[in-house]
């Protein structure tokens, strides 16, 4: 008896072990971005691309208040809500005490400078292919945005999604850094791809998830159920959206759709992010979306 | 047994009642949800008169400027007390994309709304003039249906 506890409980810890060598925290290599200049103009073109605002401002907040970002928006989903935190550069309550390095770890990795696992609402399954210079550029970039005391709301989850060590788990099955669109054979359409799969993450709302918040590779960019309350986000493939390049340039540029209605609910904020964007990786998302496959 | 029959009776008879609920619409809410639905198209298509000549889509008519101007600024001053009945937000109700903040944050609704009448008003006196001044006064008016749109209306 005794010997089948000693064996039970070894196997335990055996299995501990595989499962924490699976599925720990990962880091970069700090070697990879040690000789990388930051580049401020840089930084803010790739804040502006990765739509940092439209998470971590307040909600409801405009023009230079949506530098501010204090975080606090509520994101309910299957699993608890969701508070998006702090990223001002207050070194207390934000993360003015964060390098480059931890930027990185924090967007490739999804890990936090201590070492821990962070929620997928934080959309790291996307920035998980970001370029170590666009990191570097928009660290420099978020340390010149105004240093804002808020403490973080804690979010607000269920059981068992309380648990972060499970997230190692999440990180195994859906945490992949190749390309979605595997073909890319033009510049334009490289661009497109990384500023939608890297930057962009249209994906993360566009695509469906499967029942643990992974998202199916299969339907990308297909539409799905809105993650955070009713109504469906639209599939934005070839199959469903008879938008011309013409059409998207002025959606994007405006928040018009072809018949005139206007762009509503989070989509707002990401109009808002486009507009400001060069018109050269606008038209490089347009070619990206023609030519993403069509999925019914 | 036979309180055991008589509670799942009593459970079909809630269950009946409940998708019976569900199916069946309170008519006047039903026809609040309409009108409304309808005073939306119908800014929405006066003003795309506006915005396929201020996107230069559609060729500038002094005529056709002035008419859908005037059309939605008389659209924008219609008192809308009676299409926004309580119980007819998308938590609700099938059919309606009216999220139910709209029913708790009254005082941001009349100003967002005034914004648009402002934006109205001043588009009637600019779009008969000339192209120019009617780019000059588009701008405000989307900004306006974009912001309930963005605060009130669910995704699709």
């Amino acid at each position: 008896m005794i010997r089948f506890l000693v064996m039970i409980v070894a196997l335990g810890v055996i299995g501990f072990g595989a499962f924490w060598l699976v599925t720990k925290p990962q880091t970069i290599d700090p070697e990879a971005i040690s000789g990388i200049e930051p580049d401020l103009a840089r930084g803010e073109a790739v804040f502006i691309a990765a739509g940092c605002a439209s998470c971590h401002a307040a909600e409801g907040a405009q023009d230079e208040a949506r530098l501010e970002l204090i975080g606090g928006r509520p994101f309910p989903s299957d699993f608890g809500t969701f508070y998006a935190p702090n990223i001002s550069p207050d070194p207390a309550t934000g993360i003015g005490g964060w390098t480059a390095e931890d930027l990185a770890n924090a967007m490739r990795h999804g890990t936090s400078p201590q070492g821990q696992h962070y929620y997928p609402a934080f959309p790291y399954a996307t920035y998980t292919r970001a370029s170590l210079e666009d990191i570097v550029a928009l660290h420099a970039y978020l340390m010149t945005l105004p240093a804002v005391k808020w403490v973080n709301r804690p979010h607000d989850l269920r059981v068992p999604y309380n648990i972060r060590l499970s997230l190692g788990g999440w990180k195994f099955l859906f945490l992949k850094d190749d390309w979605i669109l595997s073909d890319a054979p033009t510049p334009e359409l490289e661009r497109g791809r990384y500023l939608v799969e890297a930057l962009g993450h249209c994906g993360e709302c566009h695509t469906p998830r499967n029942a643990l918040g992974g998202m199916d590779r299969s339907r990308w960019l297909a539409g799905a159920p809105n993650p955070t309350g009713r109504g469906t986000i639209p599939n934005i493939t070839p199959a469903k959206l008879g938008w011309s390049e013409g059409d998207l340039m002025t959606y994007f540029t405006s928040g018009f759709t072809p018949d005139f209605d206007t762009v509503g609910g989070h989509m707002a904020d990401v109009v808002e992010n486009l507009k400001q964007m060069p018109e050269s990786d606008l038209q490089a998302i347009i070619a990206y979306l023609k030519a993403v496959p069509p999925v019914e | 047994m036979i309180k055991k029959i008589a509670f799942g009776a009593a459970g079909l008879a809630v269950a009946a009642s409940t998708v019976f609920a569900a199916s069946h619409i309170d008519p006047a809410i039903a026809g609040a949800i309409k009108a409304r639905q309808g005073l939306m198209q119908m800014q929405q298509l006066n003003a795309g008169i506006l915005f396929g000549m201020a996107q230069d889509k559609v060729a500038y008519d002094a005529a056709a400027a002035s008419t859908a101007a005037s059309n939605l600024m008389i659209l924008t001053t219609i008192d809308q007390s009676a299409l926004w009945p309580q119980g007819s937000d998308a938590d609700s109700l099938e059919g309606t994309r009216a999220l139910p903040a709209i029913w708790t944050d009254y005082p941001d609704i009349v100003s967002k709304a005034e914004a648009l009448n402002e934006a109205a008003v001043a588009m009637n006196a600019a779009a008969g003039t000339d192209l120019e001044s009617l780019k000059a006064a588009i701008g405000p008016i989307g900004e306006a249906c974009t912001a309930c749109h963005k605060a009130y209306r669910q995704p699709q």
